[in-house]
This record gives structure tokens, sequence and C-alpha cells, in this order.
């Protein structure tokens, strides 16, 4: 049912923790939804320096952080804020149908992660 | 296979007994039993055997035994095709009593049934634990109630429904319609009054419990094999001598017309073995996995912290232990355990399901959606061991922990 990325992704998430002096924070989803997303942000010269994930949810939502957090690693904020969902599907050799909606939530944290940190700079 | 399996609920695996007894209907014995030459004999009688092996077990006629491809098509022979078969005495629209926490096979036939204009549907709540409130029942029926279908045992949590007393209850208003109708002088009877039929969806439940229809009070019963170390794709309605029912099958007459299709025999003799070892074996069997699973619960209670038991122990079947690990998500536990040991268990976790939806059985118990999504179900069988539950508590601890710190602060 998932492939062998997301289930490599699950079972050695990467960049997975907190960043106790974060520049910039991002969390979607609820506890009744079920899957919680958290992105913390290091931002150095307008790139992402560091990122790091804590994730309440299913397989597919810990391996989409886990996957994003790489995939964002070194980007530029607007590099960053274009990624998509699909890009992040692609890069796990695809997600079951009904799953798709844990690769939306993990982009959207990272998003608002940072628009806040460029609302509040 | 390797690995550890706590989902007998799902499935169990077949015993190398009734393998056994099965394996010569394949290529040796494999005429078809409608035949009238010996090839086809030697198949008949080897289902009259497996008949009169399940009829002994519900305590019924052998004719009251229709063999299907599983409980599924078993609960839907009794829901639609009772109610397709019913000539209806002085009844508008039929109505069918049932509740939440049945298994789909009874709830989706229900709700085809009131989608096409054939019936309405009650679909009763349950107690905390589980459990229906038989007065709940008893307010819910009305002049027009033709079926009442209640599970004997609940597949997600094990909660044991009071099947019994609801036979007691039926039959006893039955008695008094009759009466009441008798009472009348001929003249001014007009027809018999509709009577109420009970049904119970026993897949979860023949493992474990008294399965006898005269116990139960029971017109239809519904099992399927594969849950009792049987092989998959047989089941059984058993269903009273005078239960109105029309086939939803049609085609070849078998199965006193109730169910055509050439009859499955390596797995309706699978089906027989499987039922004749569970009366043999019920007993023994019942004891060690009661004892096995009170450890495998105490061992969690002690060792993991934030756990909720959804299982009600002294009302539920003795092989079920359903619990919420808080904080951390059940599709992520159940994969952990399978990677890290092969260890089979399930979930009741929105996640894993296709519709995305907490499970209903739990949220009719009145469990927090939020408490939903770390639902896992253990379902212990007759092979597992102690040192079974001793490799999973290697693990289990530590992949909860691990879930509940990769989560953020809520």
């Amino acid at each position: 049912m998932y492939s062998e990325k997301v289930l490599d992704h699950f079972k050695n998430p990467r960049n997975q923790g907190v960043i106790d002096n974060a520049d910039a924070v991002g969390q979607e989803g609820n506890p009744v939804c079920g899957d919680i997303m958290k992105i913390y942000l290091k931002i150095k010269d307008d790139k992402i320096d560091d990122i790091k994930f804590e994730t309440l949810g299913c397989a597919a939502a810990i391996s989409v952080s886990s996957a994003l957090t790489e995939m964002a690693k070194g980007k530029t904020l607007a590099e960053a804020m274009a990624m998509t969902k699909d890009e992040v599907v692609e890069y796990l050799g695809g997600l079951p149908a009904v799953k798709v909606h844990c690769s939306m939530l993990g982009v959207d944290a990272l998003h608002s992660a940072i628009k806040s940190y460029q609302e509040n700079k | 296979m390797k690995g550890i399996y706590f989902d007998h609920s799902a499935t169990t695996p077949l015993d190398e007994r009734v393998l056994a007894k099965m394996s010569p209907y394949f290529s040796d014995v494999f005429g078809n039993p409608s035949s009238i030459h010996s090839f086809g004999q030697r198949a008949a009688a080897a289902v009259d055997q497996a008949r009169s092996q399940v009829a002994d077990f519900l305590a019924c006629q052998r004719e009251e035994i229709v063999f299907t491809a599983g409980a599924t098509e078993a609960n839907n022979l009794a829901i639609k095709g009772l109610v397709k078969g019913l000539t209806l005495r002085n009844i508008v629209k039929p109505h069918i009593i049932t509740t939440v926490i049945e298994h789909d096979a009874v709830l989706e036939p229900c709700q085809e049934l009131e989608r096409d204009n054939l019936a309405t549907v009650t679909y009763l709540p349950v107690k905390a634990n589980g459990i229906l409130d038989i007065s709940e029942l008893e307010k819910a029926i009305t002049e027009q109630t033709v079926l009442v279908s209640v599970m004997y045992a609940n597949s997600e949590v094990g909660s044991l429904q009071p099947v019994r007393e609801i036979g007691k209850l039926i039959k006893k208003i039955n008695e008094k319609k009759m009466a009441d109708w008798e009472k009348q002088r001929v003249a001014q009877r007009g027809d018999k009054p509709q009577l109420i039929y009970f049904h119970t969806d026993a897949t979860q439940a023949v493992n474990f419990f008294n399965c006898s229809l005269e116990y139960l009070h029971a017109d239809m019963l519904s099992l399927s094999a594969h849950k009792i170390y049987g092989p998959k794709g047989v089941g059984v309605l058993a269903a009273k001598k005078g239960t109105p029912l029309t086939a939803l099958i049609r085609g070849g007459h078998h199965e006193k017309n109730l169910r055509s299709g050439t009859l499955n025999v390596p797995g309706i003799v699978g089906l027989g073995a499987a039922i004749e070892l569970v009366k043999q074996e019920q007993e023994i069997n019942n004891q060690n996995i009661k004892e096995l699973r009170d450890y495998l619960v105490e061992r969690i209670k002690q060792e993991i912290p934030e756990v909720v038991s959804n299982t009600d122990f002294a009302n539920a079947t003795p092989a079920h232990a359903h619990f919420s690990f808080l904080g951390a998500e059940g599709e992520s536990i159940l994969l952990a355990l399978d990677m890290a040991a092969g260890i089979a268990v399930s979930t009741g976790s929105a996640c894993a399901s296709n519709t995305l939806k907490a499970s209903r059985v739990l949220t009719a118990m009145g469990v927090k959606v939020e408490d939903t999504h770390g639902a896992i179900r253990f379902t212990l069988g007759k092979e597992n061991t102690k040192a079974d539950v001793d490799e999973l508590m290697k693990h289990l601890p530590g992949i909860v922990k691990k879930f509940r710190d990769m989560a953020p602060a809520y």
C-alpha cells in the first residue's frame, strides 16, 4: 500500500525534533482530524538553514513531514513557498489516494511558517 | 509465515486438522453433489455430514442450514431475503430494528432496503461499554416491525450483546400477538398477525459462546468458517423452519432453492470440521485465550501510560483487548509493530480507513474523536502463547513512546 520510500521515511524520519530558538514555526491540523504537523525553521540569508518537524499522525503524515524537510532544506524562502503537494507526493514515489491530503497538510505547515516569518520580519 | 498474529477478528489461520479433512475434496472426490452418479454422491455425503455437524452445533434441523459464500452473504440473505419474502399482513412498510455497531454486512443491506423504499430501519445506539440497552429495543418495536437484527459479539471491541434476552423478548411479543389473535372470534380475526423475526450475526461469537438457536430463541443466525480456523469463502445462514425467506441468488435450486450455485464442497467440509473442533475445544480454548488476554491487558496497563481501554472485559469475548494509546496514531503503531517484529494487530484509526472517518463503533460508545486515532485492537487466538505477548511487549512501549515523542504538544 505504501511505496518503499514512504516506509523508509516512516521508519527513519529525517529532521525530526524541535529547534529551540527557531526563527519561525508553522502548525497545521488538529487533534480531532487526527493529523498535526509542526514545522520549525532556522533562516539565514533568506534561505532555510535548518528545518525540523514534529508530527502526530499516520505513516503517510510522518513520511510527508520527513520528506518535506529534506526537500526544503537549503531552499530560498521563495523556492520553498513555491513547493507544492504534488512535488512531495512525487518525491515519495506516490501516496495512496486517501492519503494525499496529508501531503497538503505538510506543505501548508511549511508555508504558514514562512508567512509568519515574513510578517514578523 | 513468520511473525505473531493478534488479528483473529479479521481472520484465523486454517487449523491443519481442518485442512486434512478438506484435502480429498479438491481433486479426488471432486464430484458435483447434485449429480446422481457415485462421483456426485460421494461429495453429497460429505456435504451431508458437514450439514449435520453445523446443525448439531446450532441445535437446529439439518434442513435449516443454508450454506453461503460467507457471513456477508448470509446477512444479506437474512435481511433482504426476509423483507422480500414476507407476505405482509396489514403492514404498510416493514420496519427493521438493528444497532449502529453492526458490521457493514448488516447495515448496508438495511440501507439498501431503505433506499429502495422497501423498509424503514431503526438503528439503536449502544451504552459506553458497547452494549445495547434492551429496554431501548423494546421501545423501538412497532406494529410494523418484522425483523430485529443484533450481532452476538462486536468485532471491534468484542462487546457481547444480550442476544438471548432479545430472543426471549421477541418470543414473548410474538406469543402475545398470536394469543390476542386467537382470542378473537373466527369471523372477526382476519389475517394472522405479523410476527417479528430475530436474526443474529454470530460471526465473532462462534468460537466462544453458545450458538444454539434454541438457547438464543433466534430465528436466524449467520456465521463464517474463516473466523473459526476454517477456510475462507464459506459460511452459513441458519433459518428456522417457517421463516419466510426468498433467495437472492437464483439459478440452480440448490440449498432448498434459497441459495443457488454449485456447492463449495471442500469449503463446506472444512466448515463442518472447524465447527466440530469448536464444539470439542471451546471450553479449553476460551480458558487459555482469556488467561493470555488478561496477561496482555495487565502488562499494557502497567507498562504504558495514558492508555484507555475500550473493551468491557467482563462483557466481551475472551479474545478482545481494544485500547486507545492517547497521543499516538493507530496506523503508525500498527505499521511499526509489523516492521519491527512482524506483529499483526488492527486499528480503528480514521487514518487507516478508506473513508477517513473515525470508527463508528467507538464514536457510538462515546469515545472522543481525538481518542479514536490511537485505537489498536488485539484479538487473540488459540495458537497464541505467552511468549507472543512477551515479544509484543518488548516492542510496544517503545513504539508508543517514539510516536508520542514525535508529536507536537497540543
